[in-house]
């Protein structure tokens, strides 16, 4: 993994258009023309006479005094956006804030009450039955936060699932699954069934499943928020360099602003069903729309971007507790490294173990690392500010472990990785660790 | 004056009486032509049970019951009931019971799995017959009797009805919990890659519903067989006649053997259908891959000489 020398905005987009380019479309451009999704006007208003919050009466009203008033609830509220081909464009917001409903709508799991929808050419929101549901088979694939696998199906035919529906024959469709499989890292994996599998992996079917299809569009509602942060964080980094291999254009829901900030072309930030900000990344962060903007961001921004969690690399290599002397030198020779964390089984960190360590073991020929034996530099806390860790960086011969509360190992932070976080990143520094 | 009134009262029985004649005179043709096609069907299934030699039977149900259970000692013990139904001397009756069950069961679960479907998918579906599957369980299950009776006359077509009528609840709600129960998540998640309404059935819906459904087949059968011995009362014959016979004749010996034939072959059906429904499809989980090998270090006698 390339570490810190990468971070959002650095993508060029073949289809990313520059400032004129978009002045001039503006003004000619047709419905949905040349956005891969062009939302105007939309709303959700749930309730039994959703029309009641049009009224000139309740219009100006907030969205609790309407569910007072009306009894309706509404989910989206008055929202337009345009994402560009190639995009990746983050729906954020804490949960309630309709984020959602919103992605939800672009395939029309749910309805729209009001408002246009393009997407990928098409009116989506006057789509009939049938229209939709080709559109759903060609065009447009989703990836769920809860995977939403068919337990009684294997590994290649969940991901062929996309490719049954559309009235592929048999043979096509186990082809472009287990490319779709090959792609996110499950060959061997086919015939499993997803019970089988952890999470992680079940979110890599679905979103082989979402690929199978080659959709234009890909829609993933916090695909990774559900797994550990170790597996998010490794899944999140594959994630990035798929995006740059596929070049597809992806509408991304999450509530995690590391997230946003790491993936997204451009972010919107909802609050009670309104866009209350759509910007890049940096420009959120330095010049926020308003203070609900601020207090979102206010544990990224400036002075909280550089936090341990921001600037840690992955621990790449890691020893499990009960692997012995030997296994563990395998690992190491394998790795070339000269020491790795070690961890148990629920990933807490334990300490490091050293080349050193596991030859002096193996020469007394003793079977067991005991934890007591690793050298263990005391963990720091992800949301520790870097400049606290001046210190501590350089102090010890070994990098420093960050760990959850819990213990949990989250990532290692390097001399050099506090450097890059300082100064610009110059793309043509080699990454050469070890 | 503390008594109910006298002068306030609902007749519901003229009007039902009078529905009845109603029925029987205008689609008397029908149901006599049901009567006849039922009776045909019955009949030939009783013939195929009796015309499959006993051991062939019974070690078909011996390896049904191991195939279902899993165990090949549950799959004798199986066997053995059903040989002992035979000892009795109540072969061919038990045969003529299992006929009606058989054929009882086949269309309520033909009737029922797309009732079920239907209650499932329409919440207005379910509004209107939950009340309707309510009072047919209540119902004491001789009430059937009387218009199986007398729209079918006396044997076992009426026998049949009755059944069909008594035993088809379960398997109706347990379609429709099945199906209602399958996850939200997965179901949108089939939506969004464009499955209709019967592509959801056919590949989610109906198969992550299927144990929930088996476990109302068994119901329902197990149900078809209590009511088939009740069908005896209007001329059904079989085990239940032999009993109903028992019991008329004060004939306390043949009667426990009868009820014992009865209960035998009730744990037989049960056990296997049951196995069915608690079967679950066994992943080919391998344990977790082994995929860093470590090519075990023990065999080298000495510190590895390829560090480097």
């Amino acid at each position: 993994m390339d570490a810190v020398g990468t971070r959002p905005g650095r993508r060029e987009r073949p289809g990313g258009a520059t400032l004129t380019d978009e002045a001039d479309a503006m003004i000619t451009r047709p419905p949905g023309g040349d956005a891969a999704v062009r939302v105007e006007g939309l709303w959700k208003v749930f309730g039994k006479n959703p029309d009641h919050v049009f009224d000139d009466e309740y219009r100006g009203l907030s969205k609790t005094e309407l569910q007072a008033r009306t009894g309706n609830v509404v989910g989206i509220r008055d929202v337009s956006f345009d994402v560009r081909p190639g995009e990746l464009f983050v729906l954020m917001g804490l949960s309630g804030s309709g984020k959602s409903t919103l992605i939800r709508t672009l395939i029309r799991l749910i309805d729209p009450t009001r408002g246009t929808l393009w997407v990928d050419g098409q009116n989506v929101a006057a789509m009939s039955t049938r229209e939709l549901l080709d559109f759903r088979r060609r065009s447009i694939s989703m990836v769920f936060q809860s995977y939403g696998l068919l337990p009684h199906y294997t590994v290649l035919q969940n991901a062929a699932y996309g490719l049954k529906l559309r009235g592929e024959d048999q043979k096509t469709r186990e082809e472009k699954a287990r490319a779709a499989l090959a792609t996110v890292g499950l060959t061997g994996w086919e015939s499993y069934y997803p019970d089988s599998l952890s999470g992680g992996m079940q979110q890599r079917v679905g979103l082989a499943r979402a690929l199978a299809t080659d959709p234009d569009i890909l829609l993933m509602d916090e695909p990774f928020s559900g797994l550990d942060p170790l597996i998010r964080r490794q899944l999140q980094d594959e994630f990035v360099d798929l995006q740059d291999q596929i070049g597809k254009t992806i509408v991304f829901v999450t509530h995690d602003l590391h997230e946003a900030l790491k993936l997204g072309d451009r972010i919107a930030i909802m609050r009670d069903g309104e866009i209350v900000q759509i910007a890049e990344p940096e420009e959120i962060l330095s010049n926020p729309h308003d203070d609900y903007v601020r207090a979102f961001t206010r544990d990224a921004s400036t002075a909280g971007v550089f936090t341990a969690r921001t600037v840690m690399d992955d621990p790449e290599v890691l020893l499990y507790r009960w692997q012995g002397p030997r296994a563990a030198l395998a690992e190491l020779v394998h790795h070339r490294r000269d020491w790795a964390f070690m961890v148990d089984k629920k990933q807490r960190y334990l300490g490091i173990c050293s080349r050193d360590l596991v030859d002096t073991l193996i020469k007394e020929g003793i079977r067991h690392i005991e934890a007591a034996d690793l050298i263990r530099p005391d963990p720091v806390d992800p949301d520790v500010l870097i400049q606290d860790l001046f210190g501590l960086v350089g102090a010890g011969s070994y990098p420093l472990p960050v760990a959850d509360p819990d213990g949990t190992l989250l990532g290692v932070i390097r001399p050099r990785s506090i450097l890059e976080a300082l100064h610009t990143p110059d793309p043509s520094e080699e990454a050469s660790d070890a | 004056m503390l008594d109910f009134p006298g002068w306030l009262r609902l007749p519901l029985a003229g009007p039902v009486d009078q529905a009845m004649t109603w029925i029987l005179t205008n689609l008397g043709g029908l149901f006599d032509w049901i009567g006849s096609v039922g009776l045909q069907v019955l009949i030939n299934v009783e013939r195929a049970l009796i015309f499959v030699p006993w051991f062939v039977l019974v070690a078909l149900v011996g390896l049904v019951a191991w195939r279902a259970i899993g165990k090949w000692t549950s799959g004798l013990g199986m066997a053995v009931l059903l040989i002992l139904v035979g000892t009795f001397g109540y072969w061919a009756e038990a045969m003529t019971t299992l006929s009606v069950v058989i054929v009882s069961v086949v269309i309520a679960v033909a009737l029922g799995i797309p009732i079920g479907i239907l209650m499932a998918w329409s919440d207005s579906v379910k509004r209107l017959l939950r009340p309707i599957l309510d009072g047919m369980q209540t119902m004491p299950s001789f009430v059937y009797l009387i218009p199986a009776l007398m729209l079918f006359g006396l044997g076992r077509v009426p026998a049949t009805f009755a059944t069909l009528i008594y035993a088809i609840p379960p398997v109706i709600r347990l379609t429709d919990v099945g199906i209602r129960e399958v996850p939200a998540a997965t179901i949108e998640a089939a939506k969004a890659f464009g499955a209709n309404r019967w592509d959801l059935l056919r590949d989610v819906q109906l198969p992550l519903a299927r144990s929930s459904i088996l476990v109302g087949i068994n119901q329902t059968t197990m149900m078809a067989l209590a009511m088939v011995v009740i069908g005896s009362m209007i001329g059904n014959r079989g085990l239940g006649m032999e009993v109903l016979l028992a019991i008329n004749r004060v004939d306390i010996g043949r009667g426990f053997e009868a009820g014992l034939a009865i209960v035998f072959l009730a744990i037989v059906i049960d056990r296997i259908s049951n196995g069915f429904a608690r079967r679950r499809k066994v992943p080919v989980a391998l344990s977790t891959s082994v995929a860093e090998t470590e090519d075990d270090p023990e065999d080298r006698p000495d510190e590895p000489e390829h560090v480097a």
